[in-house]
């Protein structure tokens, strides 16, 4: 692989550190004026999603890691692996749990997903930014009351909980953003 | 595309314009020289933690192709300037630095030197002081000795402890591999990460640097007997400002520590860059007893304005260049 230098590093630039794939986050360029130059760099380890900061040397050069973000269908749960399939190839892979990680609670057959894969593997997956999920389990609805006040938690179909308006029911289709885990408002039934 | 646009904004721009009337008026008040140096010459600046920007001046004409070096600063032509007579002069224009780039550098910025005949380095920062409080009115102002500035945040005294106690230290502050590093290096590197974002509000001068960052200031014994550089920097808000010296005006001792840097350069496999004889040949000649000091003009603007980036008080930084 490629090696990037401290003045190529960039944010979302995948390399290698202490022999784990990493996301730059940020780079801080840090010199004092007669003397050495450094970059401060803000790094997410992806295997663990830790983020931690690093000073480098001006000029230090850290390896391309073989990391890549494709979008890939999600196919199913076989029990032990998620299958995800290349929309354009038909390329299937192999998500253990770990990698499907907090995606799980989100996912329903069909959902484009991003993936991304560490030398060939899935590392982790990042569900749609936003789903349209059923309501499977919540106390019953106050019918008439759709003014602004009170939630409760409601179990979708994926395994989520999120916390919904009281009026909602069993059975109503609603749409969650998965980066914030919040209620965005009912959907249309499919 | 909207990169076309100037990264300062219209009120901004005024502001800046009004600024560099005001300074140019500070230093006409006192009767000191404006003087305009050559940005571009055939040499210049030795210093290892510095590059030059090189330009082909005669490479299309078919004569021989005279390499030339954007000035990093205007040191050097106006110390030519004092040693020829000229008396108190200050220089508000470009200086250019290679590889320099990101919220507080930009390759090319807006320098303001000046030199004072006759004065030393503690006399220079009080005018310093002065500018500043007529820019910033009310600014607190500090001075502190770069050993105790060491010894307050990080308990040690930076001229003294043993290079594998800095080099632990700058481990630690860098968390990543710094175990080879030299005595400057860790030094530059536990100053910027550890020291600078803890210092005052308002101005603060740390001076008496370690004799290897000298550069190009005098060297005396403190009152500890340990051997320190008579330079200086000015911080404004935890942002490094200002960097002067009371001037070595020892021609000799000048050339050995260009060799010196030019020894340094070779090891850490940077360009070659020849010594400047002119320069040299001036402080043979005679440069008066004088203390000089440069300001980031810029940075002073990113302070008055409270920005956070220098794209937000230049008309064009890098980016947009």
């Amino acid at each position: 692989m490629a090696n990037y230098s401290t003045n190529e590093f960039r944010p979302g630039l995948k390399v290698m550190l202490d022999g784990d794939p990493c996301s730059i986050l940020e780079n801080e360029f840090v010199k004092p004026g007669k003397g050495q130059a450094f970059s401060r760099v803000k790094l997410r380890n992806l295997k663990t999603a830790r983020v931690m900061e690093k000073t480098f040397k001006s000029g230090e050069s850290l390896e391309a890691a073989d990391v890549m973000d494709t979008d890939m269908q999600y196919l199913y749960n076989d029990g032990d692996f998620w299958c995800f399939m290349e929309p354009d190839t038909f390329e299937q892979h192999q998500a253990t749990e770990n990698a499907v990680g907090d995606a799980l609670q989100w996912l329903s057959e069909q959902d484009v997903c991003v993936v991304t894969l560490y030398n060939g593997s899935p590392l982790s997956v990042t569900p749609p930014n936003h789903v349209e999920l059923e309501i499977v389990e919540t106390d019953p609805g106050l019918r008439g009351d759709t003014a602004q006040g009170g939630s409760k938690p409601a179990k979708l179909i994926t395994g989520a909980v999120v916390k919904v308006p009281l009026f909602l029911d069993q059975g109503d289709l609603i749409r969650v953003d998965t980066r914030t885990g919040e209620y965005q408002g009912r959907a249309a039934a499919k | 595309m909207t990169d076309w646009q100037p990264g300062i904004s219209l009120d901004r721009l005024r502001q800046r314009g009004r600024i560099l009337a005001e300074l140019r008026g500070f230093f006409q008040s006192r009767n000191i020289l404006e003087v305009d140096v050559p940005v571009l010459a055939t040499t210049s600046v030795t210093d290892r933690n510095i590059e030059s920007i090189s330009a082909g001046v005669f490479a299309d004409s078919g004569l021989c192709d005279v390499s030339a070096y954007l000035q990093t600063s205007p040191e050097y032509f106006m110390k030519r300037l004092l040693a020829a007579g000229s008396g108190d002069i200050f220089c508000l224009g470009k200086a250019f630095r290679k590889g320099e780039a990101g919220r507080r550098h930009n390759p090319e910025f807006t320098m303001l030197e000046w030199y004072r005949c006759g004065w030393d380095e503690h006399q220079l920062m009080a005018e310093l002081g002065e500018l500043i409080g007529t820019l910033l009115p009310g600014s607190a102002i500090q001075k502190i000795s770069y050993a105790d500035v060491f010894i307050q945040y990080l308990e040690i005294d930076p001229h003294r402890a043993e290079l594998g106690c800095l080099q632990k230290l700058a481990v630690e502050a860098a968390s990543s591999a710094w175990s080879d590093e030299s005595r400057g290096n860790c030094l530059d590197l536990l100053f910027s990460l550890v020291i600078e974002p803890q210092l005052a509000d308002g101005l603060v001068f740390v001076y008496d640097y370690p004799a290897c960052q000298a550069a190009l200031a005098k060297c005396y014994s403190d009152a500890q007997g340990r051997e320190v550089g008579r330079r200086f920097e000015a911080f404004l808000n935890r942002v490094e400002l200002a960097n002067g010296y009371f001037e070595l005006t020892d021609g000799q001792e000048q050339a050995r520590r260009f060799a010196e840097d030019q020894q340094a350069r070779i090891v850490a496999s940077k360009p070659e860059m020849q010594v400047d004889q002119r320069l040299l040949a001036a402080l043979e000649s005679g440069l008066p007893e004088c203390s000089g000091v440069a300001l980031g003009v810029d940075r002073l603007l990113m302070q008055i304005e409270g920005a956070t980036s220098l794209d937000q008080v230049m008309s064009f930084s890098w980016d947009r260049c």
